[in-house]
Parts: structure tokens; sequence; C-alpha cells
């Protein structure tokens, strides 16, 4: 990146300061030679820290104004190398720090930024890294599953661990209590009513009014990290696909343009341009669902109905263009497995014309609707101050005035060459979150008509290079939740070290506590299923 | 109202007509049945729907049954919110360690007679998570299992012929 960012004034300030740290580039041997076809790869700088300067980093970002975006750690031998990264203007810079096996503490960045909460609470749970000064150092991704004294992603646990043969129910968890007359407690899943992920919601009532929600996630803990050491690309494209269903294209996109950053390959543009429509196709699918589920749990089937109908239609173009109904496995590294043809960008186009006319029928029906207005408007409030605090992104952050998104403020291919409008509202509410992902609908369908319109003749993939051991990438995308960032590093042998994917959800469940005060609980599914964060996207 | 009213109109009955397979139909789908619904209850089948630590892919396609073009009620089968209510468990997903306790009492809070079908490549064979320190694997490591009907995720056509198929003999 040119010098005149923020990055070099930032650098300056903390170097004047206390602060020695070394920017440096990440993957020396690759990033300036063959890699320099991705636009996004000049706008990740690398910055190694002193530990006990964690913290007053986290500070000083603050006052920057700097996003906390996601954070992890590694484990090498004698030492845990951690990570955080942050963003601020499309620039990310990933921090980075070592700290001793013997004596894993790191003053904790969640005192500054909300952000970082749970993610410090996971790191520390795997890791058995304590981070001091936490506000809140209680138990998050580990259950009954491990012992309290076991770090399932140390390189001394092995994959299979010691369970036991039925793992207890975590019984004792510590929830936020509550005394007084009238304040009474209700206990929510993990198994819930309709056909959704398992979690736990407790909630603290006062009639039917909500006076504190809290989440207990970490059911659908598969230990993702930890069996993708040791894979091959191929089959962690194949395990990124599955973080979450819904999700599918976006998090093997992000898995991918990890994995080739470290190699040093740039995807062919026709196969750039292809998982472009993919992804907007994955986002409009998704969008549909939604928008349908939100007006059902208000009771309001029509709209359930059209938008469920066609979102089917929507997925059976997926299956007969793309060869997959929800497009899994269609991203792999080094490019894509299925080729357009004339045929097809047809029927592609063809839909799209049907789709806006059939929702230029269905939405006026829907804004006309009184009940709609009583139930959505004002109901779920987030403010722009709450979203900013922790993080929030997608349409969630969109629609209480955040407006980040990766496809324009970091493009990656095929991204930087088009134009097009980020949808944002203000109001924050669920009408708002339902209106943002509408405008996020015609904004696709115009991305797609884009893209087909660039599609040049031309190779799908690129031939895989094995990367030096050690490689890494920090793969970014905007999935249709939102930003998805993605770390891998290579082992030698073309098998992978460390994945860590941060879906949007990590940081948009905690906006949902907020969200949910001083609503009624009746008013608690159609909250929940505005921000629609994914569990297994969490609980990794 | 009256764009409303109309749009209905003008949509129509969409629901497609789909018959019970044959065995070999199945065999093509990869559905396995070892134990058919008795007679006396297969009329109508009251369907708990359990996330065991699934990516939401099968929960998609799921869904997708109650749409106007499966509308999987006009065959009797209906979904509902409780165990206490069910004659199948419809399971998905490897089964999380986290999970696995909440699957048995799921499954011991649902009354007798009871089957279970597993839905999906990973609560057939444990898909790409297998068994590890976090999962369990295959739903039949955990509970008994009357039905797999396979797919990353089944397709709902998949999933509403299996489930006739389940009903019908």
């Amino acid at each position: 990146m040119s010098a005149s960012n923020w990055t070099t004034d930032f650098l300056n300030q903390l170097n004047s300061t206390e602060f020695f740290i070394v920017p440096v580039l990440i993957n020396p041997n690759t990033v300036n030679t063959a890699f320099n076809g991705d636009p996004q790869s000049d706008k990740i700088v690398l910055w190694q820290i002193e530990s006990r300067h964690w913290q007053q980093f986290g500070q000083y970002a603050l006052e920057q104004n700097l996003r906390w975006v996601a954070g992890w750690a590694e484990h090498a031998e004698t030492v845990f190398i951690v990570n955080a990264c942050f963003e601020k203007a499309g620039i990310y810079v990933l921090l980075r720090t070592r700290i001793d096996t013997d004596h894993p503490e790191l003053p904790s960045q969640a005192t500054v930024y909300p952000a970082a909460n749970r993610s410090e609470r996971h790191t520390q749970d795997l890791f058995g890294i304590s981070f001091a000064g936490h506000p809140d150092n209680r138990r998050w991704t580990r259950h009954q599953a491990w012992g309290k004294h076991s770090y399932p992603l140390r390189k001394d646990f092995s994959v299979q661990g010691e369970p036991q043969a039925v793992t207890p129910p975590d019984m004792n968890y510590p929830f936020v209590k509550a005394h007084g007359a009238g304040v009474y407690e209700i206990p929510v899943g993990p198994v819930h009513a309709g056909i959704i992920e398992p979690g736990h919601f407790r909630f603290l009532a006062v009639g039917e009014l909500i006076l504190n929600l809290e989440e207990r996630l970490g059911y659908v803990h598969k230990g993702i990290e930890k069996i993708a050491e040791g894979r091959t690309p191929d089959s962690l494209a194949r395990l990124a696909g599955r973080i979450s269903g819904d999700t599918t294209v976006g998090h093997c996109w992000a898995a991918c343009r990890a994995m080739e950053q470290a190699a040093g390959i740039t995807i062919p543009p026709r196969a750039a341009l292809i998982r472009g429509i993919l992804a907007e196709r994955e986002r409009v699918a998704n969008h549909l669902g939604d928008m349908g589920a939100i007006c059902n749990d208000v009771a309001f089937v029509f709209a359930q109905m059209q938008f469920t109908r066609l979102r089917e239609l929507w997925l059976r173009t997926h299956a007969t263009v793309f060869g997959h109904r929800l497009l899994m496995d269609r991203i792999v590294p080094g490019g894509v497995i299925c080729d357009l043809s004339e045929t097809a960008c047809t029927l592609i186009k063809q839909e799209i014309l049907q789709l806006k006319n059939e929702l230029s029928e269905v939405m006026p029906a829907i804004d006309l609707n009184s009940s709609l207005e009583d139930r959505l408007y004002t109901a779920g409030y987030l403010s722009p101050e709450t979203a900013t605090a922790f993080g929030t992104l997608g349409y969630v952050g969109r629609a209480s005035g955040q407006d980040f998104d990766v496809r324009r403020d970091a493009p990656y291919s095929p991204y930087d060459q088009v134009t097009f409008k980020v949808a944002l509202e203000n109001k924050g509410d669920i009408a708002s979150r339902f209106w943002v992902r509408y405008k996020e609908i015609n904004a696709a369908l115009k991305l797609i008509n884009q893209f087909i319109a660039q599609l040049a003749e031309g190779d799908i993939l690129a031939d895989w290079q094995t990367p030096p051991a050690g490689s890494e990438g920090l793969g970014i995308v905007e999935g249709w939740r939102g930003e998805i960032t993605t770390y891998v590093r290579f082992d030698d042998d073309n098998k992978i070290a460390r994945f860590y994917p941060r879906d949007p959800s990590i940081l948009n469940w905690p906006a949902l506590e907020k969200l949910t005060l001083n609503n009624i609980v009746p008013d608690f599914p159609v909250c929940n299923k505005s921000l629609n964060g994914s569990y297994s996207g969490n609980d990794l | 109202m009256l764009q409303l009213f109309k749009k209905i109109l003008k949509t129509g009955v969409v629901t497609e007509k789909y018959k019970a397979p044959k065995d070999d139909e199945l065999e093509k789908l990869g559905i396995e049945i070892k134990r058919h619904i008795d007679k006396q209850f297969s009329g109508s089948i009251a369907i708990r729907q359990v996330d065991a630590g699934s990516c939401n892919g099968c929960e998609l396609e799921i869904h997708a049954l109650n749409n106007p073009y499966y509308n999987i009620e006009r065959f009797g089968i209906h979904f509902v919110a409780s165990p206490r209510h069910a004659d199948v468990l419809l399971v998905t997903g490897p089964v999380s360690r986290h999970m696995q306790t909440a699957l048995l009492r799921t499954y011991e809070a649902t009354p007798n007679p009871k089957w279970v079908v597993a839905v999906g490549d990973c609560a057939a064979c444990g898909g790409e998570f297998g068994v590890s320190y976090a999962s369990c694997g295959a739903v039949s490591n955990v509970i008994p299992v009357d039905m797999t009907i396979v797919g990353c995720p089944p397709t709902p056509l998949a999933l509403l012929k299996g489930l006739l198929s389940l009903i019908n003999k």
C-alpha cells in the first residue's frame, strides 16, 4: 500500500512512545513475486509486537477507531503465536506476538474491545492461554467434552482426545443472575422448537419484558480447527465448505484465497468471475429465505410462502447450472470446477429478470401491510454505537449505519472490476435489517449481470504449487452474512498446519444480547431471525 | 390487500406430484430402511427435527420440504415443536460431544413407538467430521437408527421420498 495511508502515521505514533513494532512481510518468498495479481494483498500489513504491549496496543487502536476483526493463536513447539487483526478504511493490520508456553499469559484486549471477548475465551479454552484482566473469563467453547486442564489445539493433544462414553451435560455454567420480586428465568435450548441449530438462551424476564439475555453457545463445536490440521488443500476446501452450510461458497472462497495467497497462486480471471457469481447467488438465496422467515416469525405466512417459492426456484437453477443446490464444493484451490456455458448465462440472466418481476409484485403487498409494520418497526433496536463497539458485520451492521463492505473497501478479484452500491440503513430495527436484505438482493442481481458481461474465454483452474513450509495467508471475503476472515498456515508437504476461519456470526451474536433488551419474549424469535447468526460457524 | 390476493391468485398452486419410490429407486438414492413405520401409525407422522451438530446445510433442505413445491404436510407428515409429540426423530449432523446428552434426552423424551431417521452424510457415517475429541460421528453411535438418507445435504426430493417410503409399507 502507498505510504500515504493511516498505518504509517499510526506506526510512527506507536514507535515514538514506548513501543517497538516491526513491520514484516507476509511470506517474503512469495508475496513480491508471484502474488501480485490480487488487489487485496497490499491491504494487509503484519506487525510484530512484544507481548507486554498487547493490551496497550488495543487502547491506541481504539483511539484511532480501528475495528477489531479477529483473534487466534497457534502452537509452535515452545511458543504460542498469538494474532489479532484490526481494520480501518479497508487496510488490515495483523498484529502478532509470541509468548512462552511455560507462561502462557497475555494482557487482554477485551478490556477495551468488547468484540474480542468471546474470541479470547475461545483461545483460553482451546490453548490454555490466560488473558490477564479479561472482564469475563468463564469458559466459552468448552463444555464437558474435555477437561479443564487439557487444551485441544495444543500439539500434544491428540485429535481423538480422551472422551468419556457419554459426555455429561454442561450443568454448572455460572449464568448471570438477577434477584428481586417478579424476576424469573427462562431457559431455552439447546434443542429448539423449530428446525434450527442448537444453542442455549437464558432469559431474565419481568412479565413479558426481557431484562437480560445471555447466550450459551458451543453445542455444535466439532473441532474444525483441529481436524483441519494435516489436511491437503483440496480436503481443507471441502471442510471449509461445511463450516456453515448456508455460507458454503463464502467460507470455501475465504479458505481458498488464504491458501492461494500462501502458495503464491493467481487464479484465472474467468474463475474469479465465476466465484463472484456463485457468492452473489448464495447471498440472494439466503436473503430470500431470511426475508420469508422474518415474516413467518410474525405469522405473516403469505410472504413466507412467496419467498420460499422464489428461493426454491433459485436453488433449482443452482442445481441445473452449477450441479449443487447449495453450491457446495464448486470452489477449489486454484479456481472453480464448474464452467458456465453461453446457454447457462442466458438462463441466469432470464432468471434475474423473472425474480425482479416477482419481487415487484410481492414487495408492494408486503410494504402495504400494517400488521408487519406493527411488528417490525422499532423492534429489536441495535444502536449504531453498540454496533460499532461490537464490530457488528454484514446486513446487521449495515442496518445500524456501519458502512463497511469488504467487496468495496478492500476489493478482491472480481470485485475490483465492478461498481456497486453498498446497501445502508440507519434505523437499526428489524425492518431496517429486512430492507437492507432487499437492497442487497438488488445489488447482487446487478453484480451477477456485470460478472456475466465480463466473462471471457479462458481457464477456470490454475495449477496448484506446493507452498514452502511456514507459508501463510489471510483470506478476507464478504460472505452473505458479512466479512469472513480466514487464516491458513502450511506445514511442509502441502499439509495444513493451522486453519482459523472467523465467521461474521462470531462478532454478530453478542449484538443479539443487546438488541433484544426491553423487547418482549414473544418477539425474540423474530429478533433472532433478523440477525440470523450461524451456530455452527460460531462454535467451529 | 388487493395486491396480496392478486399475487396469490396469479401464483396459483405450484405443488408437485410425488409417489413413494420403488425399491430400486430407493437404492439409487442411497436410502436405507431398517424398520418401517407400523401400518397403524403410518397415516400421520409427527416429526421432531434434532440438529445434533450439523453445519445447517441439512436444515436448509429440511426447511424446503415445507415450501409450496414439496408441501410435505399433504402426506400427513408434519413437524412438531416437542419430542413429546413426536413419532419420528429426524436427526442431522455428526453428533457433537456437546450435544450427546441432549440427543439422548430427546430420544428418551419421545414416546414409544418411535423411529429415528439419520439425515445427511454426517448423520449416516460421520461425513467430513468423523469421530474426534469433539464429535461422536454417526448418529447410530449414540442412538438406534431406523433409516438413513444420505447426501451432503440430501435434496428435498430424496428426503420426501425417504419419508414416504418409511410410512408406505
